[in-house]
């Protein structure tokens, strides 16, 4: 039993994937850390499902 | 340069020196706040001890300073917490800050009734005299100031203790021996146990001062306040207008210089400004490790408070778990020492402030962890919980500047009866701390008895209980009802140590008594 989706969950996928690549477009390897810090922990309370923000976690490292 | 006026108390000689004594059911070693502690529990069960401190005074330096609801109920039963209340800052709240911006506030005990407030800052020395002065006034306390341990021999059923003293050298022996000789332990090192963990390379400057001016009362924590913009910093308030401010300094800086009063001096000015006078009581720049034994009962060797496990200092968990740990003990040793519980009740000892020394760590290095990243990526999710903190109120609850000192949950333990009612949606489950609350014209806690207590609730005749067990009517619905999820009936069975052991939603004569001999070793149910 998985906590993490795997299909597809976006209706305009294209448009959110480029969204969050221009939010980084200008950005020094710095500033690219703590923006994605700050977004990373915007997303993760959102989401507030620890089993499936573990294994998030998880898969990210394994690739 | 010290405000508190440091006494000297008396030496004796030995009668071991002159071919006299002997052996003793508990020798404590140390006389800090810990060993003291445990000889008045121990005192108060029938149990005598001798103290053995190196020293004829107390603490040198404030020191451990907050002092926690929980150590402050222990200390009430000897009539010495309402002082220390008196004499110290009593608080419940705190203020963290991003720069020079209030960015989080939080409120320890955010409601009333209850008999001790969650804090009281006071100075370690202070905290000390006061337990020296009550030892000194029992009978069944030996306070025996300038006798250093130099030699600890296990046997099977007993130790022998040698010991130096300006009279020379004697060696006596005891039932049990307890080490509550702080963080460098000698009893450790001469028994050549391993102590394991993690050392922190961050360097910290403890400046106490007492400031001539008006003084916050709540705890604040600053991360890169305008006054020390690289680091953070965090200052309390303490007895007799005394500050405690900690700079963190970080890993490069130089001890011995920044030691120095001139140094002090300008990171104080740039504090306080161009105003402010004060007066210096203590300095020192610190390290720290989290740091445990892997057993804490070894034979006839018992390890208590900062010898068995050490923390950071950021949540007040190392004065607060070395008294938890002398609570946990003393009720559990006084009835091995009387024989009335196998000496295996004392694993339960090592098993609960095992588990609790793991969890004061665990918190305590993931504080450690926040206020001093280890790597880029880890500073960078500090700041981004900073950062997001003013607008969002889930990023505030990220911000670990301290987790300060709770009782801590002891699940599973051979000692307490699971809960067989499935019906409970709150109160303190078995291994949790029992609550205080207003009783009639008093507190909880202070109708709890020296040994074990049954808590009845709607029921005030339980009958005959078996010796050494107070009963407690809570008769008149109200917040104790609420804060034990009672109903007419319901029973609640604490230990000594004021953990509750089990708990029914009706009185039975049997169950009680079952649980009562688990809860004292006597039976695993």
């Amino acid at each position: 039993m998985t906590a993490l989706r795997r299909t597809l969950n976006l209706a305009r996928a294209d448009d959110v994937y480029n969204a969050i690549v221009d939010a980084h477009k200008g950005l020094t390897d710095e500033q690219c850390r703590d923006f994605d810090a700050r977004l990373i922990l915007l997303l993760v309370n959102h989401i507030g499902d620890e089993a499936a923000i573990r294994e998030a976690l998880k898969e990210a490292a394994a690739k | 340069m010290s405000s508190y006026t440091y006494k000297h108390y008396p030496y004796r000689r030995a009668p071991e020196l002159d071919g006299k004594g002997e052996r003793r059911p508990v020798v404590i070693v140390g006389a800090g706040m810990a060993g003291p502690t445990l000889a008045l529990e121990l005192a108060a069960r029938g149990v005598a001890s001798v103290v053995l401190d190196e020293d004829d005074t107390v603490s040198i330096g404030s020191r451990s300073i907050c002092q926690a609801k929980h150590s402050l109920e222990v200390w009430d039963r000897f009539g010495i917490a309402q002082r220390m209340v008196d004499k110290g800052i009593t608080w419940e709240q705190g203020e963290v800050y991003l720069g020079d911006q209030a960015i989080y506030r939080f409120n320890l005990q955010p409601e009333p009734g209850h008999k001790f407030p969650a804090f009281v800052n006071l100075q370690q020395y202070y905290v000390e005299e006061y337990l020296y002065e009550r030892c000194l006034s029992d009978p069944a306390i030996e306070m025996r100031f300038r006798n250093k341990v130099v030699g600890v021999t296990p046997h099977a059923d007993h130790v022998a203790v040698e010991v130096e003293t300006p009279d020379g050298r004697y060696t006596f022996e005891a039932e049990w021996l307890v080490a509550c000789d702080g963080v460098r332990s000698p009893v450790r090192h001469m028994l050549g146990l391993p102590f394991e963990g993690e050392v922190f390379h961050d360097q910290f400057l403890i400046a106490d001062v007492r400031l001539l001016d008006d003084l916050p009362k709540e705890r604040r924590f600053w991360f890169y306040p305008p006054f020390h913009p690289t680091n953070s910093v965090l200052l309390h308030r303490q007895a007799d207008n005394v500050l405690r401010v900690d700079f963190q300094l970080g890993r490069d800086a130089d001890a011995e210089e920044e030691k120095k009063t001139e140094h002090v001096d300008r990171r104080l000015r740039l504090m306080f400004g161009p105003e402010a006078r004060w007066e210096h009581e203590w300095s020192s720049v610190y390290t720290f490790t989290c740091r445990m034994l892997q057993r804490f009962v070894h034979g006839r060797v018992i390890f208590a408070g900062d010898s068995a496990h050490v923390v950071s200092p950021f949540g007040a968990r190392g004065g607060n778990g070395a008294i938890a740990d002398v609570d946990n003990l003393a009720w559990k040793l006084a009835l091995v020492v009387a024989g009335k519980a196998p000496e295996a009740l004392l694993d339960s000892y090592c098993s609960e402030r095992g588990a609790a020394a793991r969890e004061n760590i665990l918190n305590s290095t993931r504080s450690t962890d926040f206020i001093t990243p280890k790597f880029p990526a880890s500073r960078a999710f500090r700041d981004a919980a900073l950062t997001l903190a003013p607008d969002f109120p889930f990023a505030r609850a990220l911000i670990n500047s301290g987790r300060l000192s709770v009782p801590t949950v002891q699940p599973e333990s051979s000692l307490d009866t699971p809960d067989r009612d499935g019906d409970w949606v709150g109160g303190p489950g078995p291994g949790r701390a029992a609550l205080d609350a207003p009783i009639g014209n008093g507190w909880l806690i202070d109708r709890l008895g020296r040994d074990f207590s049954l808590l009845t609730f709607g029921k005030d005749d339980v009958g005959t209980m078996p010796s050494g067990v107070t009963t407690v009517p809570v008769v008149s619905n109200g917040l104790a009802w609420q804060r034990y999820d009672s109903r007419p009936g319901t029973t609640y069975l604490i230990r000594p140590d004021r953990y509750v052991a089990a708990r029914w939603r009706t009185y039975d004569p049997a169950a009680v008594s079952m649980a009562l001999d688990r809860a004292t070793g006597r039976s695993h149910a």
